[in-house]
């Protein structure tokens, strides 16, 4: 078998020289896929996915994006290599006008974004219609809307969502999650955590359950959905 | 009549020399607030800077006026204004790498990098006082006044005289242009908005790929030009004395916090609310009212609320007060 497009191989390691809290823990994403990290709380779900990110002190393992080594590399360099990342707070730019952040989103990048900016605003209508409003002024949805957009103007080749529903309605949830399949459709793969398990393991190709750190279950967003231990435990039935 | 003549002499002694002092302050205070939005501490050697930058001003302006360089009408110090925002360009860039990148880079709390200003402040109070002495210096040159008050009297029939120094005129158009090209800068320009994303969330700034060492250069940039500006409108207004500078750094700081730390309109806002306070306290209102109330009222005294010696009271009263009743200032601020 090939290896995925990213992968955080067999990670150990924890913040700083604090303890570790990531044990031998495997998340992997391919082209085309949207994988999703699930778990109890205090699992180690975020932290796994800063690990790939590179905002954590990985002791064991590596982090291998198209088959280069990227375990070393800070965040920013990541970015530069084709990561988005969406942190799962403090994400937009808030007494920045949407398209201002779209802008900044797009620092890094030196040629002309405005085709980039259209596609963003053509997957998030709403954007357009607010492109001159500060993003601090938005709904919750919006907003993560905005910091989605934000991460996608450096064209990434992999997009990373941190619990991109935390905090908004139900209703505004599922919209989200249509958006975010939709962006998957372009061919971004999306690597993401999420507290709400079930429909986040509805819209997966792959689940990874996580429990303490580690790689409790892993399998296919149907085949973790249908397996009754990850339902007893996490789904409540 | 007598309306009209209350009216020129508010504007003679109160409304024009407010504004003028408004804009200096202005001036200072969005030094201020762009370091604390960006480099997130209070920069108490702010107020030196000003004296740098002026006094670099100071001695080209000597140095051109020896060699016979004058501006026509104009004061020779605003074409020494380049050297002087070039120097201290140049001295807060070194300040910064020798001094502020330290803490930069250990990531220093605020408080600690408010206390290094402060050892910056004394060491530049000290290099001015060095190179250009602790006097008093005279460098303004050029025609005195834009309008005369014997001449407004001539003109218009009143009782009443309008004087504005050229000083004054040129402060206020200098610190408009100023101004105007600093928010064009903030608000069209990608390093513009740059600062503004660091200012804002500093994280994302980094995970958007915003270098950080450029932010806080071209921020000091800005600031050491503003600074110069600011200070050698007020050494043309009043006189250039260093130790003035220095006690301009409480009214600066009022002003900025009352429109609200980090935020460049309320930095402007505040520098006219503390300008008019403390002119409009310490200025003796018997001549207005006098023309503006009726003859059975007229004060008899010099309806002073304050002493001219007491001015610095005025902008300790506006920073306490709105510390006490809107800690973020008119304008949302920030604290960290």
């Amino acid at each position: 078998m090939s290896e995925p497009f990213l992968i955080g191989d067999c990670m150990t390691g924890g913040y700083g020289n604090g303890p570790d809290i990531l044990h031998g823990c495997t998340i992997a994403v391919d082209k085309g896929e949207i994988a999703v990290i699930v778990g109890p709380n205090g699992a180690g779900k975020s932290t796994a996915m800063k690990a790939v990110f590179g905002m954590l002190n990985v002791r064991d393992g590596s982090v291998r994006l198209d088959g280069e080594d990227i375990t070393s590399l800070s965040p920013q360099n990541r970015v530069v290599k084709g990561m988005g990342f969406v942190p799962q707070t403090n994400n937009i730019f808030a007494s920045m006008t949407v398209e201002e952040n779209l802008e900044m989103g797009a620092f890094i990048r030196n040629d002309d974004i405005r085709q980039t900016m259209e596609q963003v605003y053509d997957l998030f209508p709403i954007l357009r219609d607010k492109r001159n409003q500060p993003a601090g002024e938005l709904s919750g949805g919006q907003r993560q809307q905005v910091a989605v957009g934000r991460a996608l103007m450096t064209q990434p080749k992999v997009l990373m969502l941190d619990e991109p529903t935390a905090g908004v309605s139900p209703i505004v949830m599922d919209e989200l999650f249509d958006r975010i399949i939709e962006v998957a459709r372009t061919g971004i793969p999306i690597l993401m955590v999420e507290q709400n398990a079930r429909q986040a393991l509805e819209i997966a190709d792959k689940g990874y359950v996580l429990v303490q750190g580690a790689n409790a279950h892993t399998g296919s967003g149907k085949d973790l959905l249908a397996d009754p231990e990850v339902r007893r435990s996490f789904l409540g039935g | 009549m007598e309306f009209l003549n209350g009216f020129v002499a508010l504007s003679n002694f109160v409304l024009v020399p407010a504004i003028a002092y408004g804009s200096q302050l202005a001036l200072g205070a969005l030094g201020v607030t762009l370091i604390y939005g960006i480099l997130r501490f209070s920069n108490f050697a702010h107020g030196d800077t000003m004296a740098f930058g002026a006094m670099v001003t100071v001695l080209v302006t000597w140095a051109m006026q020896s060699i016979g360089i004058s501006f026509g009408p104009l004061p020779t110090a605003l074409l020494a204004l380049p050297f002087g925002i070039a120097g201290a360009v140049l001295m807060v860039l070194m300040t910064d790498k020798m001094v502020y990148k330290f803490y930069r880079e250990k990531k220093s709390k605020p408080v600690i990098l408010v206390i290094v200003s402060m050892g910056v402040m004394f060491m530049m109070n000290g290099i001015v006082r060095v190179i250009i002495g602790p006097n008093e210096q005279q460098f303004r040159d050029g025609e005195r006044f834009l309008i005369k008050a014997r001449e407004f009297k001539n003109m218009t029939g009143l009782d009443e005289g309008l004087a504005i120094k050229s000083t004054q005129a040129i402060t206020v158009v200098t610190a408009a242009i100023a101004v105007a090209l600093l928010f064009w800068f903030l608000n069209k320009t990608r390093t513009g908005k740059s600062m503004r994303a660091y200012s804002d969330n500093e994280d994302l700034a980094l995970l958007s790929g915003i270098n950080p060492e450029r932010v806080v250069a071209v921020t000091w940039i800005i600031v050491a030009a503003l600074a110069t500006i600011a200070g050698v409108l007020y050494g043309l207004d009043k006189s250039f004395k260093p130790f003035t500078y220095f006690q301009l750094l409480l009214p600066i700081f009022a002003s900025a916090i009352v429109g609200g730390l980090g935020n460049p309109l309320g930095a402007i806002a505040g520098g006219f609310v503390v300008a008019f306070s403390e002119v409009m306290i310490t200025y003796a209102w018997k001549k207005v009212l006098g023309y503006w109330l009726p003859d059975t009222l007229e004060p008899s005294g010099l309806v002073q609320l304050l002493s001219t010696d007491y001015k610095f009271a005025v902008s300790f009263m506006i920073l306490i007060v709105v510390l006490l009743f809107r800690p973020t200032g008119l304008f949302k601020g920030k604290a960290y």
